[in-house]
C-alpha cells in the first residue's frame, strides 16, 4: 500500500512541477462524485459532460491563466462510496470545493461532513428541497430547481385558471413525492382542504397504481396531480385514459420523457397534459437555431463527441458548469473557500446558456436555491408545446 | 481434514483438542504462520503513526470489510454453503446500531455485539427455510433477500425508526464519533482501533471455531454431506448455526460500517454490496480466512481501480517521458473513468486466470515452492 502510495505521489509531483512550469496561473482543484458505474450511472454523462466543460474553459481561457482541475470520483451511486470518495478529494487532493455531485441519498450522506469541514459543497445534482437550507447548512447549495418550486407552480397556476378544481393526487411515498406534495399545498394556499379530494400514496414497490386511479374517477375529481416517476407516470396515464377519465392533467417534470413515458403510456392518451421545464429540451426544433443551441453543439462535437445531444443530461451538464464558472470568474483570483461560498452565494441575475428564455439564476446568503422558475408546457400532438410567461417562485 | 481422520479412527473416546498423537510435531508458538500474524498486526497498529487522516479512514474502512468477508467465508468457505444475500445482514447490524444510538440512546460501542447477535436471529431463522435449497437454489434464495432489503427499509409502516428513503444521520449534534474514556485521540484514529479490535477479536474466535468440533463438523459438511450425516452430525443444525455465526459477523462489519460512514441508508446495502463482498472473498481466497484483509482491500480498492488505473498511467507517462502524448489531464481521467467497468472486469479476470484459488492459493503456492527450492 505504502509502495503504490509513494509512487502516487511520485506521479503527483511530476504532474505538479509539469503544470507549474507550462501554467504562470494558479490551478483550482474541484471535486465531484457522480454514478459512473452500477444501475444510476445513466447519470454520468452529467459528469461526464462538466470534465469536457471544464477542459473547454481550460482551453478558452475563461479564467485568464488561471486553470482549473477537476477531479471527477466514482460512487456508484452508493452513500458510503460517497463518504469516502468525498474524503478523498476533500482530504488528500485538498480540492477547493465538490460541484455537481450526485443524488440525493449520496449527498445526504456527505451533508454533515461538508458543513464541518466548510468545503463548499455546490450546485448538486438533485432537486430536493434541503439543499437549500442557509442557516444549517451555509455551505451547501442545490442548482436544479427544487421540487416543492415545481408543486408550487402548479398550485398557483389551478388557482389562477380552475379555483373550483376537484384536485386529485397520486404521490410517490418518499422525501421526493412528498416534496413535490408540499409545494402543491402551498401554492394552492387556503384553498388546498377544500380543493384536494382524493391523496393517495403508492410505494416503490408496488406493481401497479391502477386502484388508485380508479378510486380517483369515483371521487368525482377533475384534476389530476401525478407525482410519479416514469414507470407508475405511464401506468397512471394509461390507467385514465383506459377507464375514460380525462382530468386537467398536470404531470410532475421527473416523468416529462417522450421517449420514456409518454410514448409507452400512448400519445393520445397524453394529449393536453401539463408539465413544466427549465432547461431547452435539446429534441425541441424551436432551439436548431438559438447561438446558445448552437454553442453548446459545437462545444459536444469538439470536447464530448461521444455525449448523447438528446439527452437533457448533457444539456445540464453544460449549464450547471457555466453557473461554476461564472462563479470562479467573479472570485477574481481569491480562490479561498470563503470567498467563493460568498460568490455563490451572491449570483445576481445571472443568464445561464440553454436555461429556457427568460430564466435568471439568482441566490443571496438566505436564498440558497438558484434555479427557481419553470414555465409551463402541454402536450400537444408528439411533443411538448410551451405557453405562459415564465412563472418564477423566487422567495422575497 | 486431516484432524478429522486424527481424531477419530485411533482413539474415539477423546475429543480432538485434548488428544495429540505422540508423533506431531509440537506446535511452536514462533511458527512462521504466527510470525506473519503478528507483522501484519503491528503493521496495522502503526497504521495512524505513519499516516493521514484519510488513509486511517480507508483502512477503517478496509477492516469493516475484512469482517464483513471473513462472515461470508464462515459460511461459504467453511460450510460450503452459498450466499448472494450478505448485504442484508451487513444492513441489519447497520440499522440496528444505527437506530439504537439515534433513537435509543445507547452507547455506540455497545451496539455492536447487539447488531451481531440480532443479525445472528435474522441469520439462524432465515437458515431454516433456506435448508432445503442447496446450491445455485440457495444463491437464488438469498439473491432474494438482497434485492429485497432496501426496498423493505424504505416501507412506510417503519419509517419511524427506519427514517425511510432518508436515512438515519448518526452523531447529529457532535459530528465525530465521541471518544471514550476521556482519550485524548482524534475521532478517526479512535474509530480505527476501534474497529481493529473488533476484528482482531472476531478474527480470533473465527479461527477457534473453525479449529473446533463445530468447525469441523462445518467443514465435514462442505466436503461431504452424505459421510457426515453417516457420521452423526446434524445437517439442519450445523448447517444453521454456520448462517447464524456468519451473519452475526457480517452484522457486526455492517454495526461497524454505520459507525464509521455515520449515516446509514437504503442505497447503501444493494445487491452490488452483496457481490462485492463475494468478489472480496473470492480474491481473498474461499475457505482461507487469513484472506480477509485481502478481500477488504480488494473491496475497497476495485471499485477505485480507473482512478488507480488513470495514477499509474499517469506515472508511466512521467517517468517514460511520453505525458505529451498523452490528453491532457481532465480528459485522461474522463476516459478512464468511462472505461472503468471494463477495466474492473478485465482486472477480474486476470486474477482469477493467475491465482484461480484467490491470494490464499497463490501464496500458498509460493510458499510451497520457496519451500521446495531450499529443502
Amino acid at each position: 500500500m505504502e509502495l503504490m502510495r509513494t509512487k502516487l505521489m511520485a506521479a503527483c509531483a511530476v504532474l505538479a512541477i509539469s503544470t507549474t512550469a507550462a501554467a504562470a496561473g494558479t490551478t483550482v482543484k474541484i471535486g465531484s462524485t457522480n454514478a459512473y458505474s452500477g444501475p444510476a450511472s445513466a447519470y454520468g454523462q452529467i459528469g461526464q459532460t462538466s470534465a469536457a466543460c471544464f477542459n473547454w474553459a481550460n482551453d478558452n481561457k475563461i479564467l485568464g491563466e488561471d486553470t482549473i482541475e477537476f477531479i471527477p470520483l466514482d460512487d456508484g451511486y452508493s452513500p458510503p462510496k460517497t463518504v469516502e470518495q468525498t474524503r478523498k478529494l476533500v482530504e488528500r487532493d485538498e480540492v477547493v470545493l465538490t460541484f455537481q455531485q450526485l443524488g440525493t441519498p449520496t449527498n445526504s450522506a456527505i451533508h454533515k461532513y461538508m458543513n464541518a469541514k466548510k468545503v463548499p459543497h455546490l450546485f448538486l445534482a438533485t432537486g430536493a428541497s434541503k439543499w437549500g437550507d442557509p442557516e444549517n447548512f451555509p455551505w451547501t447549495m442545490g442548482w436544479q430547481p427544487p421540487y416543492p418550486t415545481e408543486g408550487e407552480i402548479y398550485g398557483k397556476y389551478l388557482i389562477a385558471n380552475k379555483p373550483d378544481a376537484k384536485v386529485a393526487i397520486l404521490y410517490q411515498n418518499d422525501d421526493y413525492g412528498k416534496d413535490y406534495l408540499n409545494g402543491f399545498k402551498k401554492g394552492l394556499g387556503d384553498k388546498a382542504d377544500e380543493m384536494i379530494v382524493a391523496e393517495t400514496p403508492y410505494e416503490v414497490a408496488d406493481p401497479t397504481v391502477d386502484s388508485a386511479i380508479i378510486s380517483f374517477k369515483s371521487s368525482g375529481a377533475d384534476t389530476f396531480f401525478n407525482i410519479a416517476t416514469p414507470k407508475f407516470a405511464a401506468q397512471a396515464i394509461r390507467k385514465a385514459d383506459e377507464i375514460g377519465w380525462k382530468p386537467l392533467h398536470f404531470l410532475n417534470s421527473v416523468s416529462n420523457s417522450v421517449g420514456a413515458v409518454l410514448k409507452p403510456a400512448g400519445l393520445e392518451a397524453s394529449q393536453d397534459i401539463i408539465s413544466s421545464g427549465y432547461l431547452m429540451d435539446p429534441t425541441d426544433p424551436e432551439w436548431q437555431d438559438h447561438p446558445e443551441f448552437k454553442d453548446w453543439l459545437a462545444f459536444m462535437d469538439k470536447y464530448y463527441p461521444d455525449g448523447d445531444k438528446t439527452s437533457s443530461f448533457t444539456v445540464l451538464g453544460w449549464a450547471s458548469c457555466q453557473t461554476m464558472l461564472d462563479v470562479l470568474k467573479r472570485a477574481e483570483g481569491d480562490y479561498s473557500r470563503d470567498n467563493i461560498m460568498e460568490k455563490a452565494a451572491s449570483i445576481h441575475e445571472l443568464r445561464v446558456p440553454l436555461l429556457l428564455p427568460g430564466i435568471l439564476i439568482d441566490t443571496s446568503p438566505t436564498d440558497y436555491y438558484p434555479i427557481e422558475a419553470e414555465q409551463l408546457m402541454r402536450f400537444t400532438g408528439e411533443g411538448w408545446e410551451r405557453f405562459g410567461d415564465i412563472i418564477s417562485a423566487e422567495s422575497e | 481434514m486431516t484432524d478429522i481422520a486424527h481424531t477419530d479412527h485411533r482413539n474415539p473416546g477423546l475429543t480432538a483438542p485434548a488428544y495429540r498423537p505422540a508423533d506431531a510435531p509440537r506446535r511452536r508458538l514462533l511458527s512462521g504462520g504466527n510470525i506473519v500474524t503478528l507483522l501484519v498486526l503491528a503493521l496495522l497498529i502503526s497504521i495512524p503513526i505513519y499516516s493521514k487522516g484519510f488513509f486511517v479512514f480507508q483502512m477503517t474502512q478496509m477492516l469493516v470489510y475484512a469482517i464483513a468477508v471473513l462472515g461470508l467465508n464462515l459460511l461459504t468457505g467453511i460450510n460450503g454453503q452459498f450466499s448472494l444475500g450478505h448485504s442484508a445482514f451487513y444492513a441489519i447490524g447497520a440499522y440496528t446500531c444505527a437506530i439504537l444510538v439515534e433513537l435509543g440512546g445507547v452507547n455506540y460501542m455497545l451496539t455492536i455485539p447487539i447488531a451481531g447477535i440480532v443479525a445472528f436471529g435474522f441469520g439462524f431463522l432465515f437458515a431454516f427455510p433456506a435448508l432445503r435449497l442447496e446450491g445455485l437454489y440457495l444463491a437464488l434464495a438469498t439473491f432474494a433477500l438482497a434485492v429485497a432489503t432496501p426496498q423493505l427499509l424504505k416501507l412506510h409502516a417503519i419509517e419511524q425508526w427506519t427514517g425511510g428513503v432518508q436515512g438515519i444521520v448518526m452523531f447529529q449534534d457532535t459530528f465525530d464519533v465521541p471518544v471514550p474514556f476521556g482519550l485524548d485521540m482524534d475521532p478517526g484514529v479512535w474509530t480505527f482501533y476501534l474497529t481493529l479490535f473488533v476484528f482482531a477479536v472476531v478474527y480470533v474466535l473465527a479461527m477457534a471455531l473453525v479449529k473446533s468440533r463445530t468447525g469441523r463438523a462445518m467443514m465435514a459438511i462442505r466436503d461431504n454431506p452424505i459421510a457426515a450425516r453417516s457420521m452423526g452430525i446434524s445437517l439442519p443444525y450445523y448447517k444453521a448455526t454456520a448462517f447464524g455465526v456468519s451473519a452475526l459477523v457480517t452484522g457486526i462489519a455492517g454495526a461497524l460500517n454505520a459507525i464509521v460512514i455515520k449515516f446509514v441508508a437504503p442505497d447503501s446495502f444493494t445487491f452490488f454490496f452483496a457481490i462485492l463482498i463475494l468478489v472480496g472473498m473470492v480474491i481473498g481466497g474461499v475457505g482461507w480466512l487469513q484472506g480477509c484483509l485481502i478481500g477488504g482491500l480488494a473491496m475497497l480498492y476495485l471499485p477505485n481501480i480507473a482512478e488507480i488505473f488513470d495514477n499509474v498511467v499517469l506515472w508511466f507517462a512521467g517517468l517514460f517521458g511520453f505525458a505529451d502524448l498523452l490528453p491532457s489531464g481532465n480528459a485522461l481521467q474522463q476516459q478512464f473513468i468511462r472505461l472503468s467497468g471494463v477495466i474492473y472486469g478485465v482486472i477480474l479476470v486476470l486474477f482469477i486466470y493467475v491465482a484461480p484459488s484467490g491470494a490464499g492459493g497463490l501464496i500458498r503456492a509460493i510458499v510451497s515452492r520457496v519451500k521446495r527450492l531450499t529443502s
